[in-house]
């Protein structure tokens, strides 16, 4: 089974945010896998070893991001491939990473290609679908359980709180939801051996890609932080005058209820 | 600028979601004084195209088909391609619900456009359509504009106005039949967990539970408030991990996001995955028995106390407020 995951490196969940130049301010921040990238990176793994095949983890990105590539390393994939925009791109959406990927993945005849639903910082959750159908092939998004039998495919898709249970077959793209796995640890052997797996570095050249093939639909215009809350009210006095109070500050001066 | 802007009406349980109104809220600033075409898709949903109409569309496009039943990615797709075909639209808006973020990158692509996903703003500004959404889980906010091509956005529940339903409005509905076939992906069942009642994601009040409630038992008294508030219920991860709730109630990073206009946290520490999908609500109540709790510092009203003796008083309070009113 030849298994692709497409990862992408994000802040990290604590990270608080701050701005400047009009950017999302990057220095000294941790950074991770994108956790639901995470999920991916593990059934990818789980499936390899159930079916045998190689697992190659893919990201578009930067430089850095071959920290968390040699992580998904560690946890167990096989090989790994950045394909590193840095010099390329100035700006990019969701359109500019899913050509770039398709474009990668296209002849390399993939079975199974396991995304996060989601990234945390993005948000946009477009990525994956995307790939699918400049693939032509089936997707299935916010999985929480993947089975495979010869080509048959079985899902369980979690759609806001519900389950469908959906059959499709490969070459199929699933994207991962919280609860399809839990995540391993990398161990100290898997760190040691991902030093040695092989992790390759591509630009747009390599892939015959210009900029202009994978140019931005959409602009970001402006980037700002929410609005400070003014400091909220820890009411006072008799629990039952606190209730009390609460309701009618609720019906009367937040108008909510 | 008039453009033509489509709006997907999402069919859930027989009746149209609300937040398939705010879409049309949406597109109607989009639409710039152009015109507003409700899309319906399923295999009997003409008998909805008269609400679309009433809530802002200017028309209705009906596209009805028994593999249309369910929702499945290739066979929406082909039925929003043959609408967009004959439509020619210069925008397209969605709900970004389970559906809408299935869909819209695949037809994005289809269509070689951008896509602006999970908007909680539409503004016109300096010629141009300014979408603003949330980014890092709520942290930050970016406004984004497309440069080229269709306008095509999903718009978050509970965040854009839909326009007041005007019974008197009429507009023409007209079906389209379109081939619907090669399906690459079967429903086989669907298991209904999300609890009966008021969705999560577009409840206008969330009481949620965290580890602070103890007990599945626990969740009871936070039912009841949701009740007489017409509310939905969820739940911290830490609730959920201890098995007190169904995983379908996590609101937080890597949960549901909500922005309900109240939102009761109840025994919830206020870690920082939980505020990623709850700090926009509009209005954030706080009960925990610990005063330095950081869910503190993101509510408006808090209460230092024992959840279980506040929350039933604050439901008979609720209901004396409900008899008044
Ligand atoms: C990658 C990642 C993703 C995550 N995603 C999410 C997510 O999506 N959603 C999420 O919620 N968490 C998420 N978490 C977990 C998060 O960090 C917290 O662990 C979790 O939110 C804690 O849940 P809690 O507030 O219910 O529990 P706790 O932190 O244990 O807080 C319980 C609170 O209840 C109060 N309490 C106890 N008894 C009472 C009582 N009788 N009356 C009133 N108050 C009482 C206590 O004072 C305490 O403040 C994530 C963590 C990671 C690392």
């Amino acid at each position: 089974m030849n298994i692709y995951v497409l990862m992408k490196r994000t802040f990290d969940t604590e990270e608080k945010i701050t701005i400047s130049g009009g950017q999302i301010n990057e220095d000294g921040a941790e950074f991770i896998i994108n956790p639901y990238d995470e999920y991916a990176v593990e059934e990818a793994i789980q499936v390899r070893d159930a079916h045998g095949g190689e697992v190659t983890v893919v990201s578009v990105g930067n430089e850095e991001a071959e920290k968390q590539l040699r992580t998904a390393l560690a946890m167990g994939a096989d090989k790994a491939v950045l394909i590193n925009t840095e010099d390329d791109l100035d700006y990019s959406d969701q359109y500019t990473t899913a050509k770039i990927l398709a474009e990668f993945l296209k002849d390399k005849e993939a079975d199974l290609i396991i995304g996060g639903n989601v990234a945390i910082d993005g948000g946009s959750g477009q990525v994956g679908p995307r790939v699918a159908e400049l693939l032509g092939i089936p997707y299935v998004t916010t999985i929480t359980k993947l089975e495979i039998n010869g080509s048959d495919v079985k899902v369980v898709r979690d759609v806001e709180g519900d389950s469908e249970v959906i059959e499709t077959s490969l070459p199929l793209l699933v994207t991962a939801q919280q609860g399809l796995n839990e995540p391993r640890y990398p161990s100290l052997p898997g760190i040691m051996k991902a030093k040695k797996k092989p992790l390759d570095e591509l630009e747009l050249d390599d892939l015959d890609l210009d900029e202009d093939d994978v140019e931005a639909k959409t602009k970001t215009i402006e980037i700002y932080l929410p609005a400070q809350k003014a400091a909220g009210r820890v009411l006072e006095g008799e629990l039952t005058d606190q209730v009390k109070e609460l309701v009618s500050l609720l019906h009367n001066e937040a108008k909510v209820v | 600028m008039a453009r033509k802007v489509l709006v997907l009406g999402e069919v859930r349980d027989g009746s149209l979601r609300n937040v398939s109104y705010e879409a049309i809220g949406a597109a109607k600033t989009v639409a710039e004084g152009g015109e507003v075409v409700g899309v319906l898709l399923g295999a009997s949903v003409s008998n909805l195209a008269n609400d679309l109409i009433q809530y802002g569309a200017d028309r209705v496009v009906v596209v009805e088909d028994e593999k249309l039943e369910q929702y499945t990615s290739d066979g929406y797709a082909q039925g929003l391609l043959a609408v967009i075909d004959s439509e020619q639209p210069e925008g397209i808006i969605f709900g970004h619900t389970s559906l809408g973020k299935d869909l819209s990158p695949k037809l994005a692509s289809k269509l070689d456009s951008g896509l602006i996903s999970d908007v909680t703003g539409i503004e016109v500004a300096g010629g141009n359509i300014v979408f603003t959404r949330p980014i890092y889980s709520g942290k930050a906010f970016e406004k984004k504009i497309v440069t080229d091509g269709i306008i095509f956005a999903t718009v978050r529940p509970n965040n854009i106005a839909p326009l007041e339903k005007d019974e008197s409005r009429t507009g023409d509905v007209t079906s389209l039949s379109v081939e619907i076939k090669d399906l690459r992906t079967i429903i086989k069942e669907v298991v209904r967990k999300a609890t009966e009642g008021v969705d999560l994601s577009e409840a206008k009040v969330v009481v949620a539970g965290g580890r602070g409630v103890k007990s599945e038992e626990g969740f009871e008294p936070l039912k009841e408030l949701a009740n007489v508030l017409g509310g939905a219920v969820g739940a911290s991860r830490g609730a959920c991990d201890a098995e007190y709730c169904d995983y379908s109630l996590q609101i937080g990073q890597t949960g549901k996001v909500v922005t309900p206009d109240l939102y009761i946290a109840c025994g919830i520490s206020g870690a920082i995955q939980h505020l990623a999908g709850m700090s926009n609500s509009k209005v954030i109540v706080a009960i925990n028995k610990d005063p330095e709790a950081n869910i503190f510092n993101v509510a408006d009203y808090g209460i230092v106390g024992d959840l279980f003796e506040v929350v039933p008083m604050l439901t008979e309070e609720f209901k004396k407020l409900k008899v008044n009113a």
